[in-house]
């Protein structure tokens, strides 16, 4: 039956499980779709007119900001999920998922400044996807620290699902407001992707480096979730027998040394 | 089966907590001033941190005056459910009949008579000593009656999720903020519009549109958190 | 024989994980007395508070008047009657106004009848005594008044001879027994030894998970 199939979704073991099948074979792709993908971007697609090189951040800036947000929604969808059905894994991947994307929101505000420098000549300009970026960096940290502050973990759990969903409605609020805001009190700063289409050699790369991060975010949230598994489950049985087998297989490994 | 056939008045607890709380904050009428004084001495001080002339502070005076009301307002959220959780007041609220989205409400509206409301009426004088143009006034006025309502109900949820920790302001501050943020932009670049001219109405629209959504939802999520925190 | 009023349904409670006890199947029908008993750290408020629906069961279901509590909130909170162990009455207020809150939560209440209520409490004459004012003790006995107003089937009292003196101890006993000689319902905890004849006895500690158990 179909709900028989959604609520095994529901057991940490079998996602355990599976997802140790998974990674064998998806692991290796993400590393060889990382490397080709940024090396492509970064060494081989054509230099650009008017920016130089410095235009090739935008291989590891653009789909980091992507991912960044889309973080936030898969995040809260999970916590939704949870709250909904009792079911015990979203929540684990809710909680795995909000560091990650927090980690992404740094590197694109990193990556944009590094851009910005040598671009608009500073360090940090307030620009509406500036401001929008940093924000979410806070709606990320709320999450992060409410998960770690709350005294119990089933209350953490429901707590920062609600925080998540209140954040999804305000998500396009604030971008919204920031950028009326913006439009308000547009300084002259130069426009970056000023009306030019980009050029299907740089577009390629690109492309091809949204889908290296989509399948590394992928691959992150699993292993963090994986961790979060373990860590919660550290005293059930399962977990107990799968350290055993594990520990008896590093002393077989290891000759049998005294 | 007869009792579970009786309809219990479903204002009667919106009422009472209601005249409760007013009751109470009444009887502690020190409580009203602090987010007040904190407006107030903020906004004294300003001017004697950056430079008096009337150009600079009337330029500032919109985003500043909006500032320290979203500053005096976080202030005093921390106290929001803390008394009921601390008694028990919050269990009683949870195992009524009554709502739990009309209890909170009640609360929420009660907090803003008690802190926006007031924050809202002696704005006015504030501009008068930050020399805002004459223009900005009643737009300042509306405007911060309208957002200090929404920063209320937003707030609540704040105060719901961190209400059974124990050191809760830094944590409430950190969900909160960005929540506030698109109330500040609207709320002080109403003002700036209206003094640049250009009309208040637009602004004064989306800080009712925002009001209505959040009347909505905030309660609800609100209440929901309190169920969640309530136990723990 | 009728049907039992409540009824607590294989029920299995947990706290971050960790299972508190697991299979509790119990039938109270109108007049039951019931005390919950077990060692500390048995589970005995989180049963309490699990069968008022403050807190989701793991397993098992709570039902009132053959149906789960869950799809009938409403309704069943308006025949529960809860004191637990914390104190809601706010310092600022008089005791009436206390009442008057707390009695608006749930059925309206009259002056007289809390007046009334105050009597059997041992509180007449503080109808307008601000809260900050009274002992521990009085502050429970605040609480206690409530079951005169209340008109709750369901009674579940948590620790409810806390801070109150011998006399008070007896005549709460006395009332907790008239409400379920009524048709009433009382699940009270208590580590104190009672005077009560005949009440019935929930011991948690046979619920227990078995070591190794605890944690699935």
């Amino acid at each position: 039956m179909a709900w028989q199939w959604f609520h095994r979704l529901g057991s940490p073991r079998w996602f355990y499980e599976k997802s140790s099948r998974w990674l064998v074979w998806f692991a290796p792709l993400t590393l060889v779709l990382m490397v080709v993908g940024i090396s492509w971007g970064l060494g081989f697609a054509p230099i650009d007119s008017k920016q130089g090189n410095s235009y090739r951040i935008i291989f590891i800036h653009m789909p980091a900001a992507a991912l960044a947000l889309a973080g936030y929604y898969i995040m809260a969808i999970a916590g939704a999920v949870g709250l909904i059905w009792k079911m015990k894994l979203p929540f684990m991947v809710m909680k795995s998922a909000a560091p990650i994307g927090a980690a992404l929101t740094v590197l694109t505000l990193a990556t944009g400044s590094l851009w910005g420098h040598p671009t608009w000549g500073t360090f940090w300009e307030w620009d509406a996807r500036n401001i929008f970026m940093l924000v979410l960096l806070f709606l990320y940290a709320g999450i992060v620290v409410l998960a770690e502050v709350y005294p119990s973990r089933d209350a953490a759990d429901k707590a920062c699902a609600i925080l998540a969903l209140v954040g999804t409605i305000n998500v396009p609020i604030i971008y919204k407001s920031v950028d009326w805001w913006y439009s308000l009190h547009q300084p002259a700063s130069i426009k970056l992707t000023g009306g030019s289409s980009i050029h299907p050699s740089m577009l390629y790369p690109l492309l091809l480096c949204i889908l290296a991060y989509y399948c590394f975010y992928t691959l992150a949230l699993i292993l963090y979730t994986r961790r979060e598994i373990l860590v919660r489950e550290s005293r059930t049985k399962w977990v107990a027998e799968l350290a055993q087998a594990k520990f008896s297989q590093s002393q077989n490994a290891s000759g049998g040394a005294p | 089966m007869s009792d579970a056939q009786h309809g219990y008045p479903l204002g009667a607890g919106f009422r009472a907590i209601i005249r409760r709380d007013l009751t109470s904050v009444w009887r502690n009428r020190s409580d009203i001033a602090s987010p007040l004084v904190f407006f107030l001495i903020s906004i004294t001080l300003l001017p004697l941190g950056v430079d008096p002339s009337d150009k600079l502070l009337a330029t500032i005076a919109p985003g500043m005056i909006w500032i320290m009301a979203l500053l005096a307002t976080l202030l005093s959220l921390d106290s929001l459910f803390r008394q009921d959780y601390d008694d028990g007041s919050l269990t009683q609220f949870i195992l009524s009949p009554q709502p739990l989205y009309l209890t909170v409400l009640a609360k929420v509206i009660v907090h803003w008579l008690t802190t926006g409301l007031p924050l809202a009426i002696i704005a006015p004088l504030l501009g008068v000593m930050l020399s805002l143009p004459s223009g900005g006034y009643w737009p300042l006025v509306i405007s911060l009656t309208i957002g200090t309502a929404i920063m209320s109900l937003i707030g609540a949820l704040g105060a719901a999720l961190t209400v059974c920790l124990r050191s809760s302001a830094l944590v409430l501050t950190l969900i909160i903020m960005p929540l506030y943020l698109p109330v500040l932009i609207i709320g002080a670049n109403t003002v700036s519009s209206a003094i640049a001219g250009v009309g208040a109405a637009q602004g004064l629209a989306l800080l009712g549109a925002a009001l209505a959504m959040a009347v909505l939802i905030m309660p609800l999520a609100a209440a929901g958190a309190l169920r969640i925190s309530s136990n723990h | 024989m009728s049907e039992p009023l409540l009824t607590l349904d294989n029920l299995s409670c947990e706290r971050d994980g960790r299972l508190l006890f697991s299979g509790v199947d119990c039938e109270c029908p109108a007049g039951t007395l019931l005390q919950v008993v077990g060692f500390n750290g048995a589970g005995k408020t989180t049963l309490l508070n699990t069968l008022t629906g403050l807190l989701p069961a793991a397993k098992g279901d709570i039902r009132w008047r053959g149906d789960s509590i869950r799809s009938q909130r409403q309704v069943f909170h308006q025949e529960l009657l809860y004191l637990g162990h914390q104190v809601p009455v706010k310092p600022q207020l008089t005791v009436r106004e206390n009442l008057l809150w707390l009695g608006a939560l749930n059925p309206p209440v009259t002056k007289d009848a809390i007046a009334e209520a105050l009597v059997q409490v041992d509180l007449a004459g503080f109808e307008h005594s601000p809260s900050f004012a009274l002992s521990a003790g009085q502050k429970r006995r605040v609480l206690l008044a409530q079951l005169y107003l209340s008109r709750a089937t369901l009674w579940v009292l948590d620790e409810p001879f806390t801070a109150i003196d011998k006399a008070g101890v007896l005549k709460l006993e006395a009332t907790m027994a008239r409400h379920a000689e009524q048709g009433g319902i009382v699940l009270f905890t208590s580590h104190q030894p009672l005077a009560m004849a005949e009440f019935a006895v929930l011991d948690l500690s046979q619920f227990q998970p078995a070591p190794g158990e605890a944690y699935v």
